[in-house]
């Protein structure tokens, strides 16, 4: 198993899009797509169903050309060649192991393919590496879900491609074994030292798995970066609210000096520190993250570098376990929605009590579009 | 108090009766092919093996029962391949006049025999062919084709499409794809198709007869023969075909009941 998983190593190959389009009858699932994997990377494409993030992985496998653009592989381009004649595997998100091979045979399918030495030692190896060396003469359909995604996992590792291509291979296996695989697969990854592909709209497993997040919007690239990065300070406003949950207020600029601006929402000032900002004049949006929030029964006093907003009134409370989530009413403002983590004191207010909402300029983001719908809700707060 | 269920005399009895109904043809063939007949097979004049085992003896049974079976191999080959073909086409590629094809492949499928049997021979005729055997198969392709396409259709349309992209990721050329992925899981599909297409050339008499000429196949020799006294070794080849066709499926039955015994063993 070890000298297996040291053969993988320094086999990762980069991958670079070059201006990708891609058309189908009727609608244009990506505009223009410009994406460099480094080589050994985990890297995830994360966007809700739609998005053209599964799109982009057909056009790296060769299943599907795309309309416009270049696709190379450590360098080589690759977009007229064939999918047999690239070197890159798929873990579909079915899996689609072959019903009628027993799950050996299923997983020494590519090296038959290309003649490759030795293909069932090779085989059993690889389901070895994926703890499944037992279970190498049943059918696939005899196998659990977890099962057959680890046996989808060793046919296509087995090949040692030079990109591994996996569209939402957890999708279809319940919470915790969803968890369990996102471990074994990262550890696999870190093990072989591949590069990974990685399509889902699980926010959560992107962000647990992932060295690079790439979060795709409408066929393109909203906001690429380190999980921490695009969590701690989202550009648009889309990631901020895909990418877990956001408050967000939209205001005018009112002033600015060389390290932060703050905009008026109703008479509130919010401040923003201006390096985490991405637009400093007129109209903008600025967040924060509803664990990064605090309330506070009695009126504290104003103090620098600290936001503070209010006075609101505690609309509803729900209590999930880990914290409790409040959503306060802030005349002017809107719905703002504070996590507590339960440490021990119960939740300090009920419903309808009057609170001020606090967290500190350093936590705010500013992003560089508008809520969809900031026009109608100043309107109704008016 | 016990009432007189409907379910538990009516039902065993009806059953019975219309069992029997079925099968009554059938033994009769099966028993008076053990006649020991003489011109005709209408009375019962003894038992004896002696038609089984001289079958050929009769003048032109086996003539006609080896030309059938020629014909019948000779479409199913053609029929299957051809209408696979089909099927596949229509499934999984986007053409012009796709549906306008898929309702046309419906249409020998419901035109009475009588007709198309008729048809053909017209065609046959303008066309100065020789009616024989070469026709014969013509015709059974014709019309195995559309139950083919029907029958390995609904195969194709099961196959989720994921499987032979896997194939394709898996270094798979398109050809090798086609043989050791799509073909193999369409197999119980085209198997079914096959079967079903020899056994309708096999016993096809109406279309057979308009355009078979000299030639003479069994259907067509046991009709002749009814003319003057159907002999014993028809029913010989009736009730072998039958024996043969209860084999086939008892095999196959057993087959996949053996196999989903161990199937449950293992899981």
């Amino acid at each position: 198993m070890a000298r297996l998983a040291q053969e993988f190593i320094a086999r990762g190959a980069d991958l670079e899009l070059v201006g990708i389009r891609k058309e189908f009858p009727g609608f244009t699932a990506i505009e223009n797509l410009d994406l460099h994997i480094p080589a050994g990377e985990f890297f995830a494409l994360l966007g809700p169903s739609g998005c053209g993030k599964t799109t982009t992985l057909r056009l790296v496998a060769g299943l599907d050309e795309p309309t416009k653009g270049k696709i190379l592989i450590g360098g080589k381009d690759v977009t007229a060649t064939k999918p047999h004649e690239r070197p890159v595997n798929t873990v579909f998100q079915s899996y689609a192991l072959f019903p009628h091979m027993s799950v050996l045979e299923n997983v020494a399918f590519g090296l038959k393919q290309r003649k490759i030495e030795d293909p069932m030692t090779k085989a059993v190896a690889a389901l070895e590496l994926v703890e499944l060396g037992h279970l190498a003469q049943r059918r696939p359909q005899q196998l659990s879900g977890g099962q057959q995604q680890r046996v989808a996992l060793a046919r296509a590792l087995v090949n040692r491609p030079s990109l591994l291509l996996l569209d939402e291979p957890l999708g279809a296996l319940d919470l915790k074994l969803r968890r369990q695989m996102q471990i074994e697969l990262k550890a696999i990854q870190m093990e072989v030292g591949l590069t990974f592909l990685h399509v889902t709209h699980d926010q959560e497993e992107a962000m647990d798995m992932a060295d690079t997040v790439a979060v795709m919007n409408k066929g393109r690239i909203e906001q690429m970066g380190a999980p921490e990065k695009l969590y701690d300070r989202p550009h648009t406003v889309f990631v901020s609210k895909f990418l877990g949950q956001s408050n967000l207020f939209v205001g005018e600029v009112a002033e600015s000096n060389g390290t932060s601006i703050s905009i008026n929402v109703s008479g509130n000032k919010i401040t923003v520190p201006t390096e985490r900002a991405e637009k400093h004049t007129g109209t903008i949006a600025v967040g924060v993250r509803p664990e990064k929030a605090n309330f506070h029964e009695v009126e504290p006093s104003v103090q620098p570098g600290v936001n503070l907003i209010g006075p609101g009134e505690i609309i509803d409370i729900r209590f999930t376990g880990v914290s409790n989530q409040y959503l306060i009413e802030v005349p002017g403002v809107g719905e703002v929605t504070v996590f507590a983590q339960n440490v021990g004191k119960s939740p300090v207010t009920e419903l309808g009590a009057k609170v001020w909402v606090s967290w500190k300029v350093e936590h705010t983001f500013g992003l560089s579009d508008l809520p969809a719908n900031s026009a109608t809700e100043s309107i109704s707060v008016i | 108090m016990r009432r007189l269920s409907l379910g538990k005399y009516a039902l065993p009895v009806y059953s019975v009766i219309a069992i029997i109904y079925l099968m009554i043809p059938i033994a009769y063939t099966f028993v008076f092919s053990f006649n020991n007949s003489l011109k005709t097979n209408l009375i019962w004049r003894g038992f004896t093996f002696d038609k089984w085992i001289n079958v050929c003896q009769q003048q032109g049974v086996c003539e006609a029962f080896g030309n059938s079976i020629l014909i019948g191999v000779v479409s199913t080959v053609l029929a299957t391949t051809l209408g696979t073909m089909i099927a596949i086409a229509l499934v999984r590629y986007r053409f012009k006049f796709r549906s306008f094809v898929s309702l046309l492949i419906f249409l020998p499928m419901a035109t009475p025999e009588v007709v198309l049997g008729a048809g053909l021979a017209s065609q046959f005729f303008s066309m100065g062919a020789a009616k024989g055997i070469g026709t014969i198969i013509i015709a059974h392709v014709m019309f195995c084709m559309s139950f083919v396409v029907v029958t390995v259709k609904a195969r194709v349309a099961s196959l989720d499409p994921a499987l032979e992209e896997a194939g394709r990721d898996l270094y798979g050329s398109p050809a090798q794809v086609f043989w050791k992925i799509t073909f193999p899981l369409l197999m119980p599909g085209i198997l079914s198709a096959a079967l079903l297409s020899f056994a309708l050339s096999f016993d096809d008499f109406i279309i057979t007869n308009f355009n078979s000429g000299p030639a003479m196949t069994f259907p067509k020799y046991v009709y002749t023969a009814a003319a003057r006294g159907i002999p014993a070794e028809a029913n010989v080849v009736g009730s072998g075909v039958f024996l043969l066709a209860i084999a086939i499926v008892v095999t196959i039955q057993v087959r996949s009941s053996l196999r989903s015994r161990r199937l449950a063993r293992q899981g």
